[in-house]
């Protein structure tokens, strides 16, 4: 992995429309995704992820508004596109993998012609080509060639999510955006998918950006991940460090909601209270009600998302920045 | 006292008039649940988890064997008035919180009917006193502010803690709990898990606790039933299983959960195929996906084996030594070894 970002989200705030008011569903979000890096975007239901993956590929409608921020991909960014200059990014530079996305394959067209479709609006190629294509796409993501007559109902649960991997990968692109992949997959299942992914990205060297909820799942397989709580970014930091000495309260309040296997039985705690509203958030940190180490300061000022280690970074007054007094951070 | 007996359930699929089909969902299994004790039940979806709850709830039938509450034959329970009298026993909180409370009643009129339904002579004041007391038991407070909430005006977890009081309103000493805490979020599941913890303790339930999460199993349970494809295939101690899984599908299972802190890492080749369940022939059911299948495996159906302190159904350990360790580990697993 080099240190050249794919992708970077700087001060991203994103807003819905509702009847009493704006939802602030992203507040100043930034993060970078590096070459070839596997990060993860972690947070509870309501906390922005998948808002931040639906503005990367711009696919936001209707209620949803984009008032600050860039979303730099390769050095461009994504929120001046023109309709072509769209067309061409999605799928060919970003493809995305949506949650039960093996529910979204058309149950009327075979595997072949759909994974077809995804090539052909993108590029010209032969019929033999295309062929060829199609042969190698399946059998990357291991299924027999001889299913791509089938029909999506003819496929288990597993391997329709492969082929939508597979569809994913059709157009070789920089960065694949899987929005919870394998939340409605057994364990079993889910651990061939995870595993395939990460071997295809070596091979191809593509970036991904993986949404879930399901931490354990995350620290295993994430070089770096990002945690959002009520449409901030609290924390983004490499996985060494969230396992042994995470920054930010909110992430150790949810790395102790988990349990293990492994290890005594301790008693776990959920973290008290519930998320604020959006329409009208309190100054001040957005964790101050529900946070145990909060002090005066964080109820009047909002804390800065600052850099505190080697792409390292949180949003909480009790940490201190980079290179200040590192000892200090346990 | 729970004991489930050699327990079948089959459904009839459709199909010709003289060819009977059945789909296999539990097909022979057996284990006990002392009383004060939990036992957790994991597997994948289809293994036929929700439906071993559902019969002991006396929502099916059974196909075959039996299953004893406290001594008493499960089938004896026929008419109204005995399904009725179950109830009071056997309680149950379903996964989805969200479509297990009714929106149009408010919470003092869900909880309250659960109470007289099942306790007649109650005066009307009594009845509010016992729904203050069941949802402060919960972790609701101030009570009073719920009495008068619909549904829609709460959140996920508080709808859960609702449908846990409204569980305990009959005072059951058995409560089944299919997959409560797999529809809320992780901070707010593990109160959930927390409270019914508490409650186990405090009202000495015995519980069933279903879930596809050998974690949360551990968390949760004292004991462990891992089923596939119908068949209760280990049984046992929690921290007997989990510590050493004997049979060949629990190391797959345990293998494939992820666990950061896992110090050993090692790359597997996980086999995915499904078993048929309505497949007439006598056969373990994991064979077709288990790296030691013997030929014996493809034949013939095998037994419940009691050795080192659990019950295994599998022949790689008939006619072994009581004290035999594990044959089975992770490695085995290993995509060069497949």
């Amino acid at each position: 992995m080099n240190n050249q970002n794919v992708l970077s989200v700087r001060n991203l705030s994103i807003e819905y429309k509702a009847d009493r008011g704006q939802v602030h569903a992203v507040t100043d979000v930034s993060f970078n995704i590096r070459k070839g890096e596997f990060f993860g975007l972690a947070g509870e239901s309501g906390c922005g992820k998948s808002t931040v993956a639906f503005s990367i590929m711009q696919l936001l409608k209707g209620a949803a508004s984009i008032p600050k921020g860039e979303i730099v991909f390769n050095g461009k960014n994504i929120l001046m596109f023109k309709p072509e200059e769209l067309r061409l990014f999605r799928w060919e530079k970003t493809s995305m993998v949506l949650q039960s996305a093996m529910n979204n394959l058309n149950p009327v067209v075979t595997i072949q012609s759909q994974l077809a479709d995804a090539i052909l609006a993108h590029e010209k190629v032969s019929k033999a080509e295309l062929k060829v294509r199609l042969k190698e796409l399946v059998a990357m993501v291991n299924i027999n060639e001889n299913r791509l007559s089938s029909y999506p109902h003819e496929l288990s649960g597993g391997m329709r999510q492969r082929v939508v991997i597979a569809m994913a990968l059709a157009l070789k692109p920089d960065l694949i955006i899987f929005d919870e992949p394998t939340t409605a997959l057994d364990v079993v299942v889910q651990y061939n998918i995870i595993r395939k992914i990460t071997e295809l990205k070596v091979k191809m060297g593509f970036s991904i950006m993986f949404i879930t909820h399901d931490l354990p799942l995350m620290l295993e397989m994430c070089d770096r991940i990002g945690i959002m709580y009520a449409g901030k970014m609290v924390e983004v930091s490499p996985v060494v460090n969230l396992l042994n000495r995470a920054a930010h309260p909110y992430t150790r309040g949810l790395l102790k909601s988990f349990p293990s296997l492994l290890g005594e039985k301790v008693r776990l705690e959920g973290i008290p209270g519930s998320v604020p509203d959006l329409i009208t958030p309190p100054d001040g940190c957005l964790f101050y009600e529900r946070c145990s180490e909060k002090r005066e300061e964080c109820r009047r000022r909002l804390p800065e998302f600052k850099e505190i280690g080697e792409h390292w970074f949180c949003a909480c007054h009790n940490t201190k920045p980079k290179g200040a007094m590192a000892h200090d951070r346990v | 006292m729970i004991e489930f007996k050699h327990v079948k359930k089959f459904f009839q699929l459709p199909g010709k008039m003289f060819e009977k089909k059945y789909l296999k969902a539990v097909n022979d299994v057996s284990f006990v649940i002392e009383q004060g004790t939990t036992l957790a039940v994991v597997g994948e979806s289809g293994c036929g988890k929700t439906t071993l709850a559902k019969l002991l709830m006396g929502l099916y039938d059974l196909t075959e064997g039996e299953v004893l509450i406290d001594g008493a034959n499960l089938s004896s329970y026929k008419t109204v008035q005995d399904k009725k009298k179950l109830r009071s026993k056997i309680q149950m909180i379903f996964q989805d919180p969200f479509g297990s409370l009714n929106p149009a009643h408010t919470i003092k009129s869900m909880i309250g009917r659960s109470i007289t339904l099942h306790k007649s002579g109650l005066s009307p004041s009594q009845v509010t006193e016992k729904v203050i007391e069941l949802l402060e038991l919960v972790g609701l407070t101030p009570a009073k502010d719920f009495m008068e909430k619909h549904p829609s005006q709460l959140s996920g977890g508080q709808r859960q803690r609702i449908v846990i009081a409204r569980a305990l309103a009959v005072d059951p000493s058995i409560i089944v709990a299919d997959e409560p805490t797999s529809m809320l979020d992780v901070s707010i599941g593990i109160d959930i898990m927390n409270l019914l913890l508490e409650l186990k303790e405090k009202k000495g339930l015995t519980m069933l606790y279903i879930t596809h999460n050998l974690a949360s199993a551990r968390y949760m349970a004292d004991h462990i039933a891992v089923m596939y494809a119908g068949n209760c295939v280990e049984y046992g101690t929690i921290d007997d299983i989990i510590g050493e899984p004997y049979h060949p599908y629990t190391v797959l299972l345990l293998g494939s959960t992820p666990e950061p802190f896992r110090k050993e890492r090692v790359d597997i080749y996980a086999p995915e195929e499904l078993p048929d369940l309505t497949s007439t022939k006598e056969c373990c059911m994991f064979a077709g996906r288990c790296p030691r299948a013997m030929e014996k495996c493809m034949n013939q159906q095998p037994d419940n084996i009691h050795i080192a302190g659990r019950q295994v159904k599998c022949f790689l350990y008939e006619g072994a030594d009581k004290e035999v360790k594990s044959l089975c580990n992770i490695s085995m697993y290993r995509r060069e070894n497949i």
